[in-house]
């Protein structure tokens, strides 16, 4: 019996001991016509072995291909101590650290994360992480519009190039308490500052500007915070973990910073694997930390005066607070936490640094090798990490035509930005080689039927 | 033993109320209240100028264990929150009737204060709350 | 006692785990200076042996079940089998980027679709998402499929979701987050729902109610049949919280008992980890009235092949509840562990749960515990109230969670559900042996015994754990929430 340790012996003697017959016994208040005797639609239980079978020939099932796709989820190096050591037992198996007196080891992990998050946005306080990037926003949004200095205003403003998948979750979180979210006037690939006046006879509670932005553009944020504090908004950053290693931080943005800081973890460490498990991180000024959603973790003594780490403002969370939480998330993701500590200890700061500027040294490469073919040309620059190229044809066959080859060439546009035309949002991290470069190049100038020139 | 001072109003959710010589009233939470919470660590106000109606949730009293709405006794325009309660929430705690106080209250209706409960109310709510 | 520095605090500067990152730094000339960072993020400064040592050391400070018996309530801390996380990570798995083309994420998106039809024959619903990446957003995804249906109606009046007080805060916050009011009613001296407050609950306004069954006080509501005429009379839905389908997985269904919707915590029934809390996965199963609501993306099977549906193919849709498809990997994580029970396999799960609930409490009763319904039958869970022995001694469920811990097993969930004074919710799981479950009458029999001796000795529990009783009030009071290098130590 997979995973159940009774013996013959063990049962018997158990039943004997609650006074029944068998455990079908034990089901006896459940009412007869509400009882199933089975499963019929679930196939028998199989063997290890042969569960390892069928896993191995899924995995091999799917294709693997050499990766140009960012578009919100980046294939970075994860040194392999990361999982190693994420996935003992003694992390992967506890629960939320509910006794803190038995949770030291998470506990601290979570204070040294929140500590190295915070550090890196440039904010005072991090809280122990959300579901992913996009949840994270949505939740952003909510918490401002609980602070706002604007306090009739449940509207939102947000820049036209933040990640459109992330938006639309976002929409669906939001609309239960009816938040809305307003675009930004945009031009050239970012937000036009010049078109701002319109905006100015109606209140917001904030204001959400990407960083680098969907197209790895560069927003001017700190006019923007500037505008926006000047209007009693608040500002979001909405960041790559990885870019700001290089970039100017959130905490940084205009006279006074940004106020809340948000974004995917997903490129610290954590695997693609489809999609998630990601996770979202989350920073604030400290006077607004009893705003924050999500769980946070605080020094403190024990009757010793021993330092120590514990769950702390827990009365803003659902099992205390029930209906007037800031929100019904219960859990953090501990687990991809836990790797994401590990992988930025490693990093360190200059390691960070390092890896960021290489992802836009090979992204500048590979814009250069592309735009070499007659009829591709950049559409916007300054960009960072990630890049929009004009194809001289649409884009969707020709990322067809190159999947077909072996390369994930970009994420393609136009559904989401049709103004960009046939836009290809391009992206090279710091894994891919000058040959890898050289390959898309070549495939690139196959897949728009033009003469492989070498 | 729970303190009830005679020279104030309260409410049934252990809230006092005393009237201030300007047709203001200062606003509190009773020992009982206090005590039943434990140590408070936050204390939320409401801004100076919001209206509230009797019974609206107007402040939040927060323990570790505990987070407890604290509802406007009497219809009327916040004057004050006691600005010592941001760094010292403990306040409440320690001194429930005076440097402990939440905040002031200007009353719609003044004479509304008269259908409070007297000490002696209140205290019988406390027993037969047990 | 067992402690470990900060990393911050083995940081030095210029010390680096240089294998990890590009041997030089590329020249950034195409930005202007106003872009970029000024100084560098302050992370530490260490080797990879010392991140290998100290995160082995701090793992070691954690109570998990690998380690310890965790019999805490309402959370199914069963055995996580290692293959489900071996399998799952294989490389072919975890190289999957998210917007990739059907076509190269075969494997993974047939796997998925298997699940999605497990889990429809574990409850009986007709359809399913595995978006939803937490229980938490699995009762909002429920939540607002049932608001979108009486929206799609035009019946905009019902914002109203009945919640029995003896629920996890999670339902009435979840409740709020979707723009409706939460109703508690009260429970039953016997644990069941109050039927007459329902009664009377519910009216033009109920969108519907959420109820765990077996319910959060450990007994199995036997008037659900009633309950969902009364909701379904109304013109309300029926919401059913996941939480503790492990006791009855196999033997009853969400959907024969009248639900409409349910959320699966896979963490809990399907054993993918609790990672220290978290990632989690609340996959949601729906019957055919709110399948159009279902939220995407959801996998589908077109001409042989699987593919992702979207907004084209679910207009009705509530939407995204992710920036992707979810948590993926845990999904695999889960479908592993049921393709080893298979359908006889599950049966076991609540058949074996239930046993060693059932041996754990009768044990306990037999030693003199105060079981808070005793007339009833445990579920896979159940209370004891340690209010005599607190009124006698001074000693409180807290002193009996820390003493536990002193005697190497985790504490049961304390103080919840609110409706018992000084309780412990204790849910053993199927995977402990009957001699785990002696050790811990022992240790609790031994715990009362101290009680009555020397109730001063029990209170300075814990003493074996890396550090002692933690000062709650000063963490929140004196707020330090990262460190500072001048922070300093404190020993």
């Amino acid at each position: 019996m997979p995973f159940i340790p009774h013996t013959d012996d063990d049962l018997a003697a158990m039943l004997q001991t609650i006074g029944v017959a068998d455990i079908d016994a034990l089901f006896d208040e459940i009412p007869a016509a509400l009882r199933v005797g089975g499963l019929p639609a679930v196939p028998p239980g199989m063997s290890e072995a042969a569960v390892v079978r069928l896993m191995r020939a899924r995995a091999a099932r799917n294709v693997d291909s050499l990766c140009f796709l960012g578009a919100g989820a980046y294939e970075h190096h994860i040194p392999a101590a990361v999982w190693e050591l994420a996935t003992r037992g003694e992390f992967y198996s506890a629960y939320t650290p509910y006794q803190a007196e038995a949770s030291q080891g998470t506990l601290q992990l979570i204070y040294e994360y929140q500590s190295m998050l915070a550090g890196l946005v440039d904010l005072d306080v991090s809280n122990a992480s959300l579901y992913d990037g996009a949840t994270a926003f949505a939740e952003a949004c909510l918490m401002a519009v609980r602070a706002s200095r604007n306090r009739n205003s449940r509207r939102v403003l947000v820049a036209r190039y933040l990640h459109p998948l992330w938006r639309k979750a976002a929409e669906t979180l939001l609309r239960g308490q009816a938040v809305e979210l307003v675009e930004l006037p945009s031009s050239g690939g970012r937000t036009d500052m010049q078109a701002l006046a319109a905006l100015d006879a109606q209140d917001f509670a904030a204001v959400c500007l990407p960083w680098p932005n969907f197209l790895g553009g560069l927003e001017p944020v700190d006019e923007l915070t500037d505008w926006a504090h000047g209007r009693n908004m608040l500002v979001i950053a909405v960041c790559n973990p990885v870019a700001i290693g290089l970039l100017k931080p959130p905490g940084k943005w205009g006279a006074q910073g940004a106020d809340i800081a948000c974004g995917e973890g997903q490129p610290l460490g954590i695997p693609l694997s489809s999609g998630g498990p990601y996770f979202g991180f989350m920073a604030c000024r400290q006077a607004l930390v009893r705003q924050m959603p999500g769980r946070i973790v605080g020094q403190t003594l024990d009757i010793e005066g021993r330092r120590g780490f514990t769950l702390t403002l827990q009365a803003r969370e659902q099992h205390i607070r029930r209906s007037k939480a800031t929100s019904n998330i219960c859990t953090n993701q501990g687990l991809m936490v836990t790797a994401a500590t590990i992988h930025l200890c490693l990093l360190g700061s200059e390691g960070l640094r390092r890896v960021a500027a290489q992802c836009h040294t090979n992204t500048r490469a590979l814009v250069a090798a592309l735009t070499s073919l007659p009829g591709v040309d950049l559409q916007f620059s300054p960009y960072f990490h990630e890049a929009v190229l004009t194809l001289p044809q649409p884009v969707a066959p020709v990322l067809a035509r190159l999947a077909a080859a072996g390369i994930l060439g970009g994420h393609d546009l136009q559904a989401d930005f049709p103004e960009l035309g046939h836009a290809l949002l391009v992206c090279a991290t710091e894994l891919r080689t000058a040959e890898d470069i050289e390959t898309y190049r070549q495939a690139m100038a196959g897949a728009l039927g033009m003469a492989v020139a070498t | 033993m729970t303190q009830v001072p005679q020279n104030l109003k309260y409410t049934d959710d252990h809230e006092w109320v005393r009237a201030e010589a300007d047709g203001s009233v200062v606003v509190g939470i009773t020992d009982h209240a206090q005590h039943a919470l434990g140590e408070l660590v936050y204390v939320e106000l409401p801004d100076a100028g919001r209206k509230v109606a009797r019974g609206d949730a107007m402040a939040v009293v927060e323990s570790t264990k505990a987070a407890s709405d604290v509802y406007a006794p009497l219809a009327g325009e916040v004057i004050e929150g006691n600005p010592a309660l941001a760094s010292q929430p403990e306040l409440v705690n320690t001194d429930p009737y005076g440097e402990g106080w939440l905040l002031r209250l200007r009353p719609d209706d003044a004479a509304a204060l008269a259908g409070l409960k007297d000490s002696a109310a209140y205290s019988q709510l406390l027993a037969a709350e047990g | 006692m067992r402690r470990e520095d900060l990393i911050f605090e083995q940081s030095r500067p210029g010390r680096r785990a240089s294998t990890h990152a590009p041997a030089t730094i590329a020249a950034i000339d195409d930005l202007p200076a106003s872009v970029l960072r000024e100084a560098p993020p302050p992370l530490p400064e260490v080797s990879e042996l010392q991140v290998v040592r100290h995160f082995t050391r701090l793992s070691q400070l954690n109570f998990s079940i690998d380690t310890h018996f965790y019999p805490l309530g309402s959370c199914t801390m069963k055995y996580n089998p290692r293959v489900s996380n071996t399998l799952a990570m294989l490389p072919g798995f975890l190289a999957r980027h998210p917007l990739e083309p059907d076509s190269h994420a075969q494997g993974v998106l047939e796997s998925l679709f298997d699940l999605q039809e497990l889990l429809k024959a574990a409850t009986g619903m007709s359809g399913v998402s595995l978006t939803p990446m937490a229980g938490a957003q699995g009762e909002f995804a429920g939540i607002a499929m049932i608001r979108a249906w009486h929206l799609a109606r035009g019946d905009t009046g019902r914002t109203q979701i009945i919640v029995p007080d003896a629920a996890h805060g999670t339902n009435p916050a979840t409740a709020s987050m979707c723009g409706c009011e939460a109703i508690e009613i009260p429970t039953g001296p016997d644990g069941d729902v109050d039927i007459d407050a329902l009664r009377r609950a519910v009216g033009p306004k109920t969108a519907g109610i959420m109820l765990t069954n077996p319910s959060t006080l450990g007994v199995f509501e036997r008037r659900i049949s009633e309950i969902a005429d009364i909701v379904h009379a109304a013109g309300g839905l029926l919401y059913y919280d996941g939480a503790n389908l492990n006791a009855i997985l196999g033997r009853a269904l969400p959907a024969g008992m009248g639900f409409d919707v349910v959320h699966i915590n896979l963490h809990k029934t399907f054993s993918t980890p609790h990672g220290g809390g978290g990632p989690g996965a609340g996959v949601v199963a729906v019957n055919s009235r709110l399948e159009p609501f279902l939220p995407i993306p959801i996998v589908g099977k077109r001409d042989g092949s699987y593919v992702w549906l979207s907004e084209a193919d679910r207009p009705q849709s509530i939407g995204r509840l992710s920036g992707f498809m979810g948590n993926t990997g845990i999904l695999l994580r889960a479908y592993v562990y049921m393709r080893l029970l298979g359908a006889e396999g599950m049966r076991r799960v609540s058949g074996y749960a239930t046993l060693n609930a059932n041996y754990l409490s009768t044990r306990l009763a037999a030693a003199g515990f105060t079981i808070a319904y005793p007339q009833r039958r445990a579920s896979h869970e159940f209370i004891i109230s340690l209010k005599d022995v607190a009124r006698d001694t001074g000693a409180t469920a807290m002193d009996f969670a820390k003493a536990l811990l002193d005697r190497g097993f985790h504490a049961p969930t304390t103080y919840f559900p609110l409706l018992v004074p000084e309780c412990l919710l204790i849910e053993p799981t199927e995977t402990e042996t009957r001699q785990e479950l002696d050790a811990f009458v022992q240790a609790l029999c031994e715990i009362r015994d101290l009680a009555f001796r020397d109730v001063g000795e029990l209170k300075r529990a814990p003493q074996t754990t890396p550090v002692r009783r933690l000062d709650d009030v000063r963490a929140a009071r004196q707020l330090d929430l990262v460190w500072h290098s001048r922070s300093g130590t404190v020993n």
